[in-house]
């Protein structure tokens, strides 16, 4: 028992570490570009822990999770757009619009089932989307500069900063997934993991599963929406593009990967997904040529994903 | 109003239909007979319109090419079948549109090594490059009508092949029940990979059909294949003559919406807020209505299952 | 003792070689992978023939490239620039074809206060408000050139017109372009969904409805072939003129030509530059590059050749002090260096001030399709934006 703990708590603990300590890495070496790479990488593995709530352990496969890193980062630029700089006063907007959105959507889609359930949060993401590319005002496709970062009111903590953003970052990414963990194991987490596996009778003991699972999406959205306010204030940037279906796509993967149902896992599918990005792009310009084939293989040999896999090693040596 | 030009959306809007039905047809099947969702099937669209225009350029004939093709297509989907597909059928869906989305980024990137980086073009073929008069002076396009003949000539064939012949009965059956039919002692894979190859075929054809209007290039599947989903799931997964109506309604009511969209938005918005919703709507529209099905009827308009 | 010794050695090394660099590293951002790349390859075989032709030098100085690939995606845009800042710590940076990637990235090339350089896109927002001392565009803003589309069409007379472009920034700029000068009467506009509409079926039924005496597009890339096959299979060819800008390019051409597509001989467009300008500069380019890759160089390729001759004229001007940014700027400024558009000025919010000219599909000597000029349209023209532009 112990030692399949180790194996992969040895992981987690590494991974923590390394986001923790990489700026004073990467200023030791000289290497201030991994600092900003770093950041990206904890924003989309924030979203892929809001997206393995339903996903990984309500089985809802929403193909436009994304949207609500759109609705996180539009609502702080627009906001910068009209010279409201302050984030009390963006944030929760941002946080109170993707709630908004995620009850609106889920409302419509939670009555579908399967591949309907895939089509209807996809054509929902991209009604959102296409809504995003007409808005001529906010830079349409061109997208949105952000001049300003959001203003807390405080020269002790200023997200212009480098480090205080970063550990911005960091802190919601832990964040993340304490409540990640504190959901699951109580009483509502797993009324919704029971009706992953049986839904009649999770019911039948009387749970409501939609109210249940209505309200784990709208938790998941939220969630998803502060990633796209760190995402905002990261790269001073927003376009429509962050909501097209296809990173609902990349989101996907990075839970399988990691490990669908796992605390840790949609962080570990983050942290490859990215590096195995930054690293075959540039060996070469036909990466796509190994990478579609490495996400058959994965899906097709890699049962448990990156968690599963860690979880296995460490078996292995009882 | 203008009749003609309500007529020759129509038209438009049918021969959108048709090459929507084409790819729906072999998507449906797939979804319905194996359960397997297949998001590579713009891939194979995008394959048979390379391979075709590969054909076409080669012996200078656009119907030679497309014969040459054809067969080409039903190997391929075969092949497909029997390495990656075979061995995700006992998988949950999810792991099916992951790994056919790993297909799509490789087969895009394969295309634009195996070919010229921007793609292929072709010629119109001579007879058909130009307008045919129609009644009532509507002036067509004579290659457009072809797509049109197309379309419903594989219609009929389809439902020739689904209703009339043996083979065509274990599809359906295997559409409602599939276990059943395997206990029933049929050869379920060489079934299977018939479907398949079938649906490849179609996906394929529809590729070729397209290459004089748009070209072969990297991608152009991705842009198909979301209304083809969009299109079985109005139709009802499994039901051939669900995706053919489907395909149909869809297909005009995408063309009739863009045509005619802004004009309507100017009855009740003033001209600047007329033009910048009418691009917006119009692109939601077919969202919108899939949506609309959905909630009135869950399973689509014609679910082949019973129950 | 030895080793106190090895360090100040290698501190006074440092020391030498911060003050004065022997080389100058240059990022150049374009798109490498996707089908676009054939666009930034162009851009790519533009950068390296100019090298070439200046041996691989700016002034006392050895050149070295290293390209960003934006993936035709913003957040990979900035991605990539900010590895070339950042990592690379390259001194100067330039590139970009897409608006978009150029709105995400420009902040960290301008907030590490390095020069940044647009070799195409030109969006309106750096021209006019967003203008910043240290960026500059050697290409045009996206005006212009439908502004100068919009100055033909009255030229020749045209009463009534339809538009169809997409319904990105872009296309939304290029529309808004002929709008400012076209006198005459739109009697239809459809923007269409981009980049998944690539069937213009309806719109083409419209425009036969509407019968206007002419018809205005952009549609960049793969469109533009797809687009004027269908308007053939309409009935519209030879009927009702096209017009069009950044559809018909060197890039396309060769593709219409392979599908035959002889009705786009004759159509006109505008543009600042054309492959039979008929300057020094210019001839040689073309030749060489012909001579090069088999084919004529689009004004992609163009404006990354200029590039690279306005920078070395940046650097010439400081002798190679990359650290003297104000001496760079204020040569950049000055835009003294033989341009393939000929002669130009730089204007105050650092957009070209420069002519435009109508041109016209045609077949060369040997055969190919090409385009060529016909007219001057829009002489020494500043674009519109440059009054609100107050330079920080």
């Amino acid at each position: 028992m112990s030692s399949t703990a180790s194996v992969k708590a040895l992981f987690v603990t590494g991974v923590i570490a390394l986001c923790a300590l990489m700026p004073l890495i990467a200023q030791a070496a000289g290497q201030p570009y991994y600092v900003d790479l770093f950041m990206r990488m904890m924003i989309w593995a924030i979203a892929a822990v809001s997206l393995n709530l339903i996903l990984g352990y309500g089985g809802m496969i929403s193909f436009g999770h994304a949207v609500y890193l759109g609705v996180g980062a539009y609502t702080v630029g627009i906001c910068a757009y009209h010279e409201i700089e302050s984030a009390w006063i963006q944030w929760p907007l941002a946080l109170g619009f993707s709630a908004l959105v995620a009850l609106a959507f889920g409302v419509v889609s939670l009555r579908t089932r399967g591949v309907y359930f895939i089509m209807i949060t996809m054509a929902l993401a991209q009604m959102l989307y296409f809504l995003a590319v007409s808005a001529e005002e906010y830079g349409s496709d061109d997208g949105l500069i952000i001049y300003v970062r959001s203003f807390f009111g405080s020269r002790i903590y200023d997200l212009d900063e480098p480090l205080h953003l970063y550990y911005t970052i960091f802190v919601v990414l832990v964040g993340s997934l304490v409540l990640t963990k504190r959901l699951v194991e109580s009483r509502f987490g797993m009324v919704i993991r029971g009706a992953r596996s049986n839904e009649k009778r999770m019911e039948a003991m009387g749970f409501s599963i939609y109210r249940y699972r209505l309200v784990c999406f709208v938790i998941a959205g939220v969630l998803c929406g502060m990633a796209g306010i760190l995402s905002a204030n990261v790269e001073k940037f927003v376009s429509p593009d962050m909501m097209y279906w296809t990173k609902s796509g990349e989101l996907i993967f990075m839970v399988v990967l990691g490990g669908m149902g796992t605390v840790f896992g949609p962080v570990f599918g983050a942290v490859v997904f990215w590096l195995l990005s930054e690293l075959l792009s540039r060996l070469t310009e036909h990466w796509h040529l190994i990478f579609g084939p490495f996400l058959v293989l994965v899906v097709l040999f890699a049962r448990g994903g990156l968690d599963g896999l860690l979880a296995r090693i460490g078996a292995r040596d009882d | 109003m203008d009749w003609i030009l309500l007529a020759e959306q129509g038209l438009n809007g049918l021969q959108l239909g048709a090459l929507l039905f084409l790819i729906a047809a072999g998507l449906t099947l797939t979804f319905g007979i194996m359960d397997f969702v297949n998001l590579a099937h713009g891939s194979l669209y995008m394959l048979g319109a390379f391979v075709g225009a590969t054909f076409m350029l080669w012996t200078g004939s656009f119907f030679a090419g497309i014969l040459l093709a054809l067969p080409l297509m039903f190997v391929i989907g075969a092949l497909l079948e029997m390495t990656v597909v075979r061995s995700l059928y006992q998988r949950h869906h999810l792991d099916h549109v992951l790994a056919t989305f790993g297909l799509i980024l490789f087969f895009n990137e394969l295309v634009q090594v195996v070919w010229p980086l921007d793609g292929l073009n072709v010629p119109f073929p001579a007879r058909f490059d130009g307008t045919v008069e129609l009644a009532f002076g509507i002036e067509y396009s004579a290659f457009r009508l072809m797509i049109i003949a197309v379309g419903l000539l594989v219609a009929v064939s389809l439902w020739v092949l689904v209703a009339k012949t043996r083979a065509g009965m274990l599809i359906r059956a295997g559409a409602s029940n599939r276990k059943m039919v395997s206990a029933l002692g049929v050869n379920i894979r060489l079934l299977f990979s018939l479907v398949f190859g079938i649906g490849a075929v179609l996906a394929g054809l529809a590729g070729m059909l397209v290459t004089p209007v748009l070209g072969a290039t990297s991608g152009m599947g991705e842009q198909i294949i979301i209304l083809a989903f969009v299109v079985i799931v109005i139709g009802g997964i499994g039901s051939v003559r669900g995706a053919f109506i489907a395909a149909v309604v869809t297909g005009l009511v995408d063309t009739l919406g863009r045509s005619f969209l802004d004009v309507l938005l100017l009855a009740f918005l003033p001209a600047n807020a007329a033009e910048a919703a009418g691009p917006a709507l119009s692109s939601m529209l077919i969202y919108l209505f899939m949506a609309t099905v959905l909630f009135l009827r869950p399973q689509g308009l014609f679910p082949p299952r019973g129950g | 003792m030895i080793r106190h010794v090895v360090v100040a050695v290698s501190a006074t090394a440092m020391w030498a070689t911060a003050a004065v660099a022997d080389s100058i590293k240059i990022g150049f951002v374009t798109t490498l992978t996707t089908p676009a790349a054939v666009i930034g390859n162009d851009m790519r075989d533009g950068v390296e023939l100019a090298l070439e032709h200046i041996g691989g030098k700016m002034g006392p100085l050895d050149v070295e490239i290293i390209y960003g690939d934006d993936e035709f995606n913003p957040q990979k845009g900035k991605q990539a620039t900010e590895r070339l800042v950042k990592q690379d710590q390259v001194d100067i940076v330039a590139g970009y074809i897409w608006s978009n990637v150029l709105l995400a990235s420009a902040n960290t090339v301008l907030d590490a206060g390095k020069i940044l350089i647009s070799a195409n896109a030109g969006p309106s927002q750096l021209a006019g408000e967003g203008c910043h001392k240290n960026y500059f565009n050697i290409s045009w803003q996206n005006d212009q050139t439908p502004m100068a589309l919009g100055k033909v069409l009255n030229e020749k007379g045209v009463k009534s017109l339809y538009v169809i472009a997409p319904n990105y920034a872009a296309g939304k700029n290029m529309v808004a372009g002929v709008e400012r000068t076209y006198l005459g009467n739109i009697v239809g506009k459809d923007m269409t969904k981009w980049p998944d509409q690539i069937d213009w079926a309806a719109e083409l039924s419209k425009v036969k409805a509407a019968a206007p005496e002419a018809v205005f597009i952009f549609y960049p890339g793969k469109h533009g072939p797809a687009f004027i096959s269908q308007y053939k299979q309409a009935g519209l060819e030879g009927k009702i003129p096209l017009y069009s800008v950044y559809t018909l390019d060197s890039i396309s051409l060769p593709r219409f030509q392979q599908a035959a597509m002889e009705g786009v001989m004759g159509t006109m467009m505008t543009q600042f530059w054309a492959p039979d300008l008929p300057n020094e500069q210019n001839k040689r380019f073309v030749a060489d590059f012909k001579k090069k890759h088999g084919r004529y160089p689009s004004f992609y390729a163009a404006q990354s050749y200029d590039s690279i001759f306005f920078i070395k004229s940046a650097v010439e001007a400081v002798q190679g002090d990359l650290g003297n940014v104000d001496g760079m700027r204020a040569a950049l400024e000055k835009a003294d260096f033989p341009s393939v558009r000929g002669e130009f000025t730089m204007g105050p919010n650092h957009y070209p001030i420069q002519n435009f000219y109508s041109r016209e599909v045609v077949v060369d000597e040997e055969g190919n399709w090409t385009t060529a000029v016909r007219d001057v349209v829009l002489k020494n023209h500043q674009d519109p934006y440059a009054a609100d532009c107050k330079m920080r």
